[in-house]
């Protein structure tokens, strides 16, 4: 089994900030596994399991040069996880509606209470400045059925969010 | 009968265009039971194409009836020579694929489709699906052309908001 480490990177967005990074992983002789990297506000912001280090120090001696060259701040912890450990989401939530404070909190916070294990969610806002709207997307995994996770987020939010709660029927073909 | 070997990515034989049915014979049919026992003996699948055994033919067997959440669908179909005549409208899905282990993602599907086969004897066939049995269909028959619903991916994010439809 590998040890893998988690190396996030967050700095201002540029072109070329993916390559410069993953290149310096290669020529350190280390490998990725899963990854998520994208703009949040005019941040890039980059997360990826990287294994083939001695040590989490040995990850960020190969991306410190990069690091500073591109203005990136280098996080690195060493992780228990594991390739092929993907938890199958069976329940899609889209949340959107006016910008409000506790949005997420209280959606999320529903949610869990009513058995839901968030496997990936993603907010944005959207709008005009003046007007914003807040959208939620999440997918995650539940046993209870969709009806009492629409009855918790309802009990918790009422009608103050527009929230479509749907089963997610993954097709193997 | 038997359960076949099903080929998996990176195999580059799943990227290649598989033939028309011009035989309706004994041969076809006992393939048919085998790929249909293939189908049966795996993680739960409702399709599976020909190629996927690395039998080059033009062959899906699906069957959408057994879902979670009963979707409308036409039981158990041998669909041999697939055609689809007419689409309609799309949907986003989630999908994971006998050839592809370990890995799901979103598609884009036409909605409602018409869709003309025969059947093992070389009877006509056609239907009308929806949804989710409409998605399994162009999944197996994107296999006859070679094509993975890894190269339909669409993110999340582009989704539910945006609804772009990505060749
Ligand atoms: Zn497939």
């Amino acid at each position: 089994m590998n040890n893998w480490y988690m190396l996030t990177l967050v700095g201002a967005d540029r072109t070329g900030i993916t390559a410069a990074v993953t290149q310096a992983l290669f020529d350190a002789d280390m490998n990725l596994g899963e990854a998520s990297m994208l703009r949040l506000g005019g941040s890039f912001t980059m997360m990826l399991m990287v294994s083939g280090a001695a040590g989490a120090d040995a990850v960020v001696s190969a991306v410190e040069p990069v690091a500073h060259q591109l203005g990136l701040k280098v996080h690195v912890d060493a992780i228990d996880g594991q390739l092929h450990e993907h938890l199958e989401p069976n329940v899609h939530v889209t949340v959107s509606g006016a910008d409000r404070a506790g949005i997420v909190a209280g959606v999320t916070g529903a949610l869990a209470d009513a058995g839901l294990h968030i496997t990936d969610l993603s907010s944005d806002v959207a709008g005009e400045a003046s007007q914003p709207v807040y959208i939620m997307q999440i997918e995650g995994q539940a046993d209870t059925g969709i009806d009492a996770l629409r009855a918790a987020v309802t009990a918790r939010v009422g009608d103050a969010m527009d929230v479509h709660i749907r089963l997610i029927e993954t097709l193997l073909g | 009968m038997a359960v076949l070997d099903i080929l998996t990515l990176p195999d580059e034989r799943l990227k290649q265009v598989s033939a028309p049915v011009t035989a309706f014979d004994d041969a076809l049919r006992a393939f048919i039971a085998d790929l249909e026992e293939t189908r049966q003996a795996g993680p739960s699948a409702v399709g599976i194409a020909a190629p996927q055994v690395g039998h080059f033919q033009r062959i899906v067997i699906m069957d959408c009836s057994l879902t979670r959440k009963p979707v409308p669908n036409h039981g158990r179909l041998v669909l041999v020579n697939p055609e689809i005549t007419e689409w309609d409208g799309h949907d986003v899905g989630r999908e994971g694929c006998l050839s592809i282990p370990d890995y799901t993602g979103n598609v884009v599907r036409a909605a409602r489709i018409k869709l003309s086969a025969q059947d093992p004897r070389g009877d006509s066939l056609s239907f009308e699906m929806t949804g989710f049995e409409a998605r399994c269909a162009q999944h197996e028959m994107d296999h006859l052309d070679g094509l993975l619903f890894i190269d339909r991916v669409v993110s999340r994010r582009t989704d539910l908001f945006r609804r772009k439809v990505y060749k």
